[in-house]
């Protein structure tokens, strides 16, 4: 991807998330630090290491209890953490969306598909009902629905996953965002569905030149979708990686991420584990 | 060999729906029989139909050589088959600590030497007497996975069905609990009988596999064969493809 002297769509520098608990503050991201162009940038790691939590950060979905501080964290120029509310959830949805990664829980189960996609279209847009309607059906057509006015008008509920999921990527993308932040976005679909829902997204991401951010907590599955990969660890990003080198990692960490699947043509018994060395944490 | 396991034309509705429509399959003592599909395939009802969970209305189940088709399960099958389920959060009695959920099977099956037993059983999987007045809250997704595994290996069965026994745990916890599954295995020639919609688990853990779709067994082939892509049906190469992971077009 060309990045040139273009100033970088997204910017965090030393980013923290501070959770305070009953016993002491909790640090779920420590010192995160990326800039993010018009690419594609994947975060992998485990349950509990942040990789959420940093996409969350970003978009402003930190519950209010907790603490982000950086030194920057910068959209688009303007600082995200001296942004008043107001602009941020303008900013929300309009220039940044996120497709999360159960379409049963996060679509609203109690409004039909085509009417949370106006629903998004309308917050940010001054447009009228009939165009509103267009351009929903256009862009359910565009995640290759096939019958986008029998599905406008379905309940999430009576959907499969993997058409709600398109459904999502159609809402999230009907405003024409700079940054999709796609946190898990295939991991409750089923093997042979998740394959048709990338392609859709990966087309849609290219023909449209936005940013991609993709959490997951499959390393090979984002190094095969992504241009760039950060691993992370205990809340601090351990390796970063172009994903045509996976194969080069340094860190032990990432090494045992990728040995330790067991796949159809290896005959490894036992398979290698990961020995967490503490000072990875450090 | 014997048949450990034995199921002929096993029909499962729900209502008019037919969650199993005339499964037979055969494993033998002492295999690993691996049953892989997507969800709504029937596989995981496959087990719970084997295990007693749910009824079944037409066809017969042989275990270890008897009869089981009208049959409510006795305790002695309890003793020669037990069961891993997918979510250790949610198979774990949240209010009993480790000691009482693995005293639970011993005292319905009434074995006495129970304190020797449950020492052993969680020194087997790796956790140690350390974690035996614990509550599972206080275990980590892995932990709680490997008392799952105490508890359906204290009993001695014969058998084991796993149903997607790591699919909610980590890429390198997986790999430990793999490896636990296959070292009790070898140490207690049991044989296993393990669902999963990961092919590449399957073909880890098992030596032969049936492939599941819509209810109906799609194909049974032996791993070997697979690994040399030698199978029949398009659903397999589909799901083979699919487990090979995302490829740009073009």
């Amino acid at each position: 991807m060309m990045m040139g002297s273009v100033p970088p769509l997204l910017s965090a520098e030393d980013l923290r998330v501070t959770f305070p608990t009953r016993t002491g503050e909790v640090q779920a991201v420590r010192g995160v630090s990326f800039t993010l162009g018009r690419e594609r940038l994947g975060i992998v790691g485990e349950s509990g290491s942040g990789k959420s939590q940093t996409g969350r950060a970003i978009m402003g979905l930190t519950p209010g209890h907790a603490r982000i501080t950086a030194k920057t964290l910068s959209f688009g120029g303007r600082s995200l953490l001296t942004m008043p509310a107001g602009e941020r959830r303008d900013l929300r949805g309009k220039r940044v969306a996120m497709i999360l990664q159960d379409p049963k829980y996060s679509l609203n189960p109690v409004m039909t598909i085509g009417r949370q996609i106006v629903e998004t279209l309308k917050t940010h847009e001054k447009v009228s009902a009939t165009e509103a309607r267009e351009r929903a059906l256009a862009m359910l057509e565009a995640v290759q629905i096939r019958d986008p006015q029998r599905v406008f008008n379905l309940y999430p509920h009576e959907v499969s996953g993997g058409m709600g999921q398109r459904a999502m990527i159609a809402m999230m993308l009907v405003c024409g965002p700079e940054l999709l932040i796609a946190d898990e976005p295939t991991s409750a679909l089923d093997v042979t569905v998740q394959l048709e829902v990338l392609s859709i997204l990966d087309k849609l991401v290219a023909d449209r030149g936005m940013g991609l951010i993709f959490i997951s907590h499959d390393l090979r599955l984002v190094s095969s979708f992504c241009d760039r990969v950060l691993v992370m660890y205990g809340g601090r990003i351990v390796e970063e990686l172009p994903s045509a080198n996976l194969a080069d990692a340094q860190h032990p960490y990432t090494r045992g991420l990728l040995n330790c699947l067991p796949t159809i043509d290896s005959d490894r018994h036992p398979l290698p584990v990961l020995d967490r060395k503490p000072e990875w944490a450090l | 060999m014997s048949s450990a396991v034995s199921t002929r034309d096993m029909t499962v509705s729900f209502h008019e729906f037919k969650a199993l429509n005339s499964v037979s399959v055969d494993v033998a003592e002492g295999e690993s029989f691996g049953i892989v599909g997507e969800s709504g395939s029937g596989k995981s009802t496959l087990l719970r139909a084997i295990a007693g969970l749910v009824p079944f209305q037409q066809g017969r189940l042989t275990v270890n050589g008897r009869d089981y088709s009208n049959r409510a399960r006795d305790k002695d099958f309890y003793r020669t088959v037990q069961m891993v389920f997918q979510d250790p959060y949610g198979s774990l009695h949240p209010r009993q600590t480790v000691d009482r959920l693995l005293l639970e099977p011993l005292a319905i099956h009434g074995y006495t030497d129970v304190e020797t037993r449950i020492n052993r059983a969680l020194d087997e999987v790796g956790l140690g007497s350390g974690f035996r007045f614990r509550y599972s809250h206080q275990l980590s997704g892995g932990q709680r996975q490997r008392i799952a595994i105490a508890r359906a290996l204290i009993l001695e069965p014969k058998i084991l069905l796993l149903d997607e026994p790591t699919s909610a745990l980590d890429a390198s916890i997986q790999a430990e609990i793999l490896n636990l599954l296959e070292q009790a295995r070898r140490d207690r020639n049991l044989t296993f009988i393990m669902v999963s919609h990961d092919l590449g688990v399957i073909s880890h853990m098992c030596g032969r596999l049936a492939v599941m779709r819509q209810g109906e067994v799609v194909e049974t082939v032996p791993v070997e064969a697979l690994k040399r892509r030698e199978f029949s049906a398009e659903y397999t190469r589909q799901l083979l493809v699919a487990s090979e992971g995302f490829r740009r077009v073009g």
